[in-house]
């Protein structure tokens, strides 16, 4: 480390900082939908990778049309594409839930092999409709490169973005869960399904409408993941197993616990990867997060799990 | 496009052999004429599906799953071979016939494909395979039912086999000119290496780190890899940072790729600071990670689809001709092509489809019509074959800046263990 | 193919052989009936396929009757696999025909590696004593270890199954991750002899063939016979009604422990058998994708039927081959829509249909029975002993046939 400066040091310091931070915002923006769907209803949804999925194809196409049709509209095209990319994910999760899952409450396992069964489905037609190979959406030029205040400290413009946009969804679905009149409907049914439906509540619509929710996010996750990922028929099958680790490390019902595990096992693994090798990193992750649940199987924050 | 044969055989029987094969060779153009001359039993002891008119051969890739992004390339090239020689009359005046089997980017998958081409098809010849995990799969099958592979992708060596013809690169040819380059023109002397976790990239750096350290007297400052799959660079960016190498060395592949280098671009590491060497970048990934990311950064490879010479300015032309003007071809997807024209001479020069005589017969054969160029088979089944380096624009493509001298494959160095 | 058993053994007083029909008419159809009539590599695939099969059933016993789905069944298969792999590795490894390497005598990809020396973890599996054991109790004492920490502390459910895929996702990528001693995503390849036995051969082929299906049929009826006893009652009552069970003063988490483990050690079998018959083993069998599809052949099969686990076994994977070289770009279509159908249309797989089947058949018997005796007669609703045929009480039946 010879010729460094205190002050590069420092700015290393700053970026690496930034960057658990920002590792941190991509594993809660992954799990957001799938603890959403998992906490209030009980299924699990084996196809959130392919919604994920969904988002970015989405943003692509988006990409595609503005170049081609709209040129004036490029630099704004990922605004629309995070918009619409919600909307698809949500139409078709809502479709979803209408054909597949509303009949399978009784039986939560068996909606997981089902969704399970979606998930190839999706990742074949996007392979039939868009091609095997990997596709690549062109970012508007304010979200590529990085904002440099000084010479050697780069914060990338993208992980910004991804940090914002994380923040302000996980306010609006926590601010729409806990003071909403839907989010109480929601809750309500959580907890008591009969008793919610006795004082007047849909819960069938409920169930549907929260359900669509979660894909929905997972879409607008997909689109984000554009600036930092690839984008091919199985992009989403690389970001599904860190999903599962946040949402059953976090303990699986909670939405504060979701937080809290993507916020240690993004530290973590960044913090390690800057002192050791990439893979064996993960590994030593890996490793503190079965032995922590042998120990506290329920995860880090319980809510009802015990039956 | 006819391949020419260059052997010198020191007796009189493999004299005799090779006139014959020469023979072939000229009339491969007249299907009729050499159909008259050589029944199906005399160029087929062994039992394979090859009658007076047909000759079906294998093709082993995934088509679906993981890899298919990758392997999709290949399939193409190799049909487009196949194609392009049945119009020409076909292999011995037969015509080929592909019996495509979908490895399903699982490495079982692959071994139990491959036994059901060699054992229930009795194909003459298996194109396919993209990863070393595929490859080392089916090897036994191969070795064991005694067939023939055509394999197209760059490779870590460590590796020779009768019964595989290695149309791609193994590491040293890859990496010891690339290397040479670097420390040259932009007088590189602290490199950092990283790469995806696995077996390739692994041997290629451990090549890399002793050509370093050992001729060229260089330093290695780093060496970092990152599980399959891996999609956050920004800690590895930033020990980048801390270090300041000269160049970054890199080998991280499939869908890590596109994080790697949109990450690094937005982390504010561009080719004006920073110079980064990959390996592991052909124009088909580039389709993935956006070419505006990977501006002025570089590549070793074989070839490029830019290159600037007739074979493959047709090449180009054909294969878009046929997949579409937006195809691009990749360094893998050229050296799949090759595949079958290899095979074609291989079998023409021994004048048999017997896997034993092909196998003794490809050492020496010349391919003088091949897009990169000239290659020419050595004895341990791999290729004679250049090393160029590619810089990389923003629509996709490279600019190729340099070119070796042939280099001799040479897939288990002593030196480098 | 033979997956309506012709048994006619009715529902109710059948006497206790009756039970093991279909088993015995599965072991005429996997040892007599595949290997007349399929060639050898068709019946090597059938071997793999069967080793599956060891999957399934561990699964009908845990996930039929326990009610605990566990999707990290495929942890249990690798590592038995890879038990026995590490065995032939060694033995193939030997001084002689590893001279080219830098350091001759160990396996291949450790050289590759730039280890020197074998890593004390493979020291014993030099010994195949060691590594018989090895492969029944390195996945049971697993097994039993998270079996212990999660169900003493009551957790099951979609939670445990999400918990068990996120142990596979862990293990497969510590063995992708550490591939100088486990030889990382190209897995353990090129294994040639099992104590000087060349396994490569026809012979062996068949020979294994035969051992693999022995075993098999074994643990079918090793599986029957524990469902039959108290154990299984109590079993198939703590799926239904958990709390019912532990109010009555039963350990109902030491039941689910004992299932969930001698489930895993079913799996390591057939991953050891995998190993011999395939000749490598890779880490591609220990994610989540593979554990999930063993579940659905479990599923095809009928979750409640140990037979039917075998028969779905075969069913599905015929099916992934075929279509696979026919319709390549349609079989995640077909595999896809197949998951759906099953978990939606029909529950309980292809035992399930066999038991409707046979539920019509029966009643129509007994209806043209009842016409023939009484001719002319206006029709008489078929008697009252005959409705209680109905579906759930027919599928444990036939689930425990």
């Amino acid at each position: 480390m010879d010729g460094m400066s205190f002050s590069e040091f420092g700015s290393v310091l700053i970026m690496q900082g930034f960057n658990g931070l920002s590792y941190f915002s991509v594993l809660l923006l992954m799990a957001l939908g799938l603890a959403i769907i998992f906490g209030q209803m009980g299924v699990i949804n084996m196809a959130h990778g392919e919604f994920l999925t969904i988002g970015a194809y989405t943003t692509y196409l988006l990409s595609v049309l503005s170049s081609t049709y709209a040129p004036w509209f490029e630099s704004y095209y990922f605004i629309a594409a995070i918009i619409v990319g919600f909307g698809v994910a949500f139409v078709i999760g809502y479709l979803v839930e209408w054909l597949m899952i509303r009949h399978l409450y009784k039986r939560p396992l068996d909606s997981l092999l089902a969704t399970w069964g979606l998930s190839l489905i999706m990742q074949q037609t996007f392979r039939s409709t868009f091609g095997p190979k990997e596709v690549s959406a062109t970012l508007p030029a304010w979200l590529m490169g990085s904002y440099s205040p000084k010479e050697g400290l780069d914060i990338p413009l993208n992980g910004l973005f991804v940090m914002a946009l994380t923040l302000a969804l996980t306010s609006a679905v926590a601010a729409i869960m806990f003071y909403s009149r839907w989010g109480l409907r929601v809750r309500a049914t959580t907890q008591n399904r009969a008793m919610a439906g006795a004082v007047g509540i849909d819960t069938a619509k409920i169930d549907r409408l929260t359900f669509a929710l979660g894909c929905g996010i997972a879409g607008v996750a997909g689109a984000a993941f554009t600036t930092i990922g690839s984008t091919g028929p199985t992009s989403g099958s690389l970001y599904i197993v860190d999903t599962f680790l946040v949402v059953v490390f976090g303990g699986a019902q909670s939405l504060l616990g979701t937080i809290a595990s993507a916020f240690s096992i993004a530290q973590t693994n960044s913090t390690l990867e800057f002192f050791m090798t990439g893979s064996i990193a993960k590994v030593i992750t890996l490793a503190t997060i079965i032995g922590i649940l042998l120990l506290r199987p329920e995860g880090l924050f319980r809510l009802r799990v015990r039956k | 496009m006819k391949p020419t044969v260059l052997n010198a055989p020191s007796n009189l029987r493999a004299i005799s052999r090779s006139l014959r094969t020469l023979l072939f060779g000229v009339m491969a153009s007249v299907p009729l004429l050499v159909n008259a001359g050589t029944t199906t039993a005399e160029v087929n002891t062994t039992g394979l599906a090859v009658t007076d008119s047909v000759v079906k051969v294998g093709q082993l890739h995934s088509a679906t799953g993981t890899m298919a992004i990758s392997e999709t390339g290949s399939i193409q090239a190799e049909r487009l071979a196949i194609d392009q020689i049945n119009e020409m009359g076909g292999i011995l005046g037969r015509k080929i016939e592909i019996i495509q089997e979908d490895g399903a980017s699982d490495w079982p998958t692959f071994a139990e494909k491959a036994r059901k081409l060699l054992v229930n098809d009795k194909v003459a010849a298996v194109f396919g395979c993209w990863t070393s995990a595929s490859r080392k799969a089916v090897l036994p099958v191969f070795e064991k039912e005694n067939g023939m592979l055509y394999y197209p992708t760059f490779y870590e060596g460590l590796e020779q086999s009768k019964n595989v013809i290695y149309t791609g690169q193994e590491a040293t040819q890859q990496i010891i000119a690339g290397l040479d380059w670097l420390a040259k023109t932009k007088g590189a002397k602290k490199f950092y290496l990283v790469g995806s976790d696995y077996i390739w990239p692994r041997t290629s750096n451990k090549i890399a780190r002793k050509h370093i350290e050992n001729v060229l007297k260089g330093e290695v400052v780093g060496e970092d890899y990152f599980p399959l799959g891996h999609t956050q660079f920004g800690s590895l960016i930033n020990k980048i940072k801390l270090k300041k190498p000269d160049a970054v060395y890199s080998i991280i592949v499939g869908g890590s790729n596109v994080a790697w280098w949109k990450q690094l671009k937005a982390a504010g590491v561009t080719s004006d600071k920073q110079t980064i060497l990959t390996i592991s970048v052909t124009e088909d990934e580039i389709l993935g990670i956006g070419g505006e990311n990977m501006v002025g950064f570089y590549a070793a490879m074989k070839y490029f689809q830019s290159l600037d010479n007739d074979n493959n300015k047709k090449f180009v032309a054909a294969f878009k001709a046929k997949y579409g003007d937006k195809a691009v071809i990749g360094d893998v997807t050229q050296a799949a092509y090759l595949g079958p024209w290899l095979w074609k001479a291989a079998v023409e020069k021994a004048g048999s489809f017997d896997i034993d005589k092909i196998a003794a017969a490809s050492p020496g054969i010349e391919l003088k019509t091949a897009p990169e160029g000239y290659v020419k088979v050595h004895e341990n089944h791999h290729l004679w074959s250049k090393l160029r380096i590619g810089e990389a624009l923003a629509d996709g493509q490279y600019k190729v800046i340099y070119e070796s001298d042939l280099i001799e494959p040479n897939p288990v160095p002593k030196g480098y263990q | 193919m033979n997956i309506i058993t012709p048994s006619t053994a009715s529902a109710a007083g059948a006497p206790a052989w009756r039970a093991w029909i279909p088993l015995a008419a599965l072991a005429l159809f996997i040892l007599a009936v595949l290997p007349l009539c399929l060639d050898l590599f068709r019946l090597n695939l059938v071997g793999k396929y069967l080793t599956y099969a060891f999957v399934a059933i561990g699964l009908v016993l845990c996930w039929g009757y326990g009610g605990i789905l566990s999707l990290g069944q495929g942890v249990f298969f690798g590592l038995g696999g890879y038990a026995m792999a590490m065995f032939l590795k060694l033995e193939a490894s030997d001084p002689e025909s590893t001279k080219i390497q830098s350091t001759p005598g160990i396996p291949d990809f450790m050289d590759w590696n730039q280890i020197t020396a074998l890593p004390a973890l493979w020291e014993p599996f030099h010994s195949l004593a060691f590594t018989l054991l090895a492969i029944v109790l390195v996945p049971g004492l697993m097994a039993f270890v998270i079996g212990v920490a999660m169900f003493k502390r009551r957790v099951g459910g979609v939670y445990f199954a999400i918990m068990t895929q996120a142990f596979a996702a862990m293990l497969s990528i510590l063995i992708i991750g550490q591939q100088g001693y486990t030889g990382g995503v190209n897995g353990i390849t090129d294994l040639k002899t099992l104590n000087g036995w060349d396994i490569r051969t026809d012979h062996a082929k068949y020979v294994l063939y035969f051992l693999n299906a022995g075993l098999l049929l074994a643990s079918v009826a090793l599986g029957q016979v524990l469902l039959k006893t108290k154990f299984g009652k109590l079993l198939l009552a703590l799926r239904d009604k958990e709390e019912r069970v532990r109010f009555s003063g039963y350990d109902v988490a030491a039941f689910k422990v004992f299932i969930f483990t001698l489930a895993a050690v079913l799996s390591a079998v057939g991953g050891a058998m995998f190993t011999l018959q395939v000749g490598f083993m890779s880490p591609s069998f220990v994610g989540i994708v593979p554990s999930i599809e063993m579940v659905i052949f479990t599923a095809v099969g009928g979750r409640l039927s140990l037979v039917g686990a075998v028969y779905g076994s075969l069913a599905v994977n015929f099916g992934k081959s075929y279509f696979s070289e026919s319709f390549p770009q349609l079989w995640l279509f077909l595999m896809g829509g197949l998951f759906i159908a099953v978990v939606m249309l029909f529950p309980n797989g292809l035992a399930g249909l066999a038991d409707s089947v046979r539920g019509a058949w029966q009643k129509w018997q007994a209806r043209k029975a009842g016409q023939m005796t009484a001719r002319g007669a206006p029709r008489t609703p078929a008697p009252p002993e005959d409705e209680p045929a109905a579906p759930t009480a027919l599928r444990v039946k036939g689930g425990a046939a």
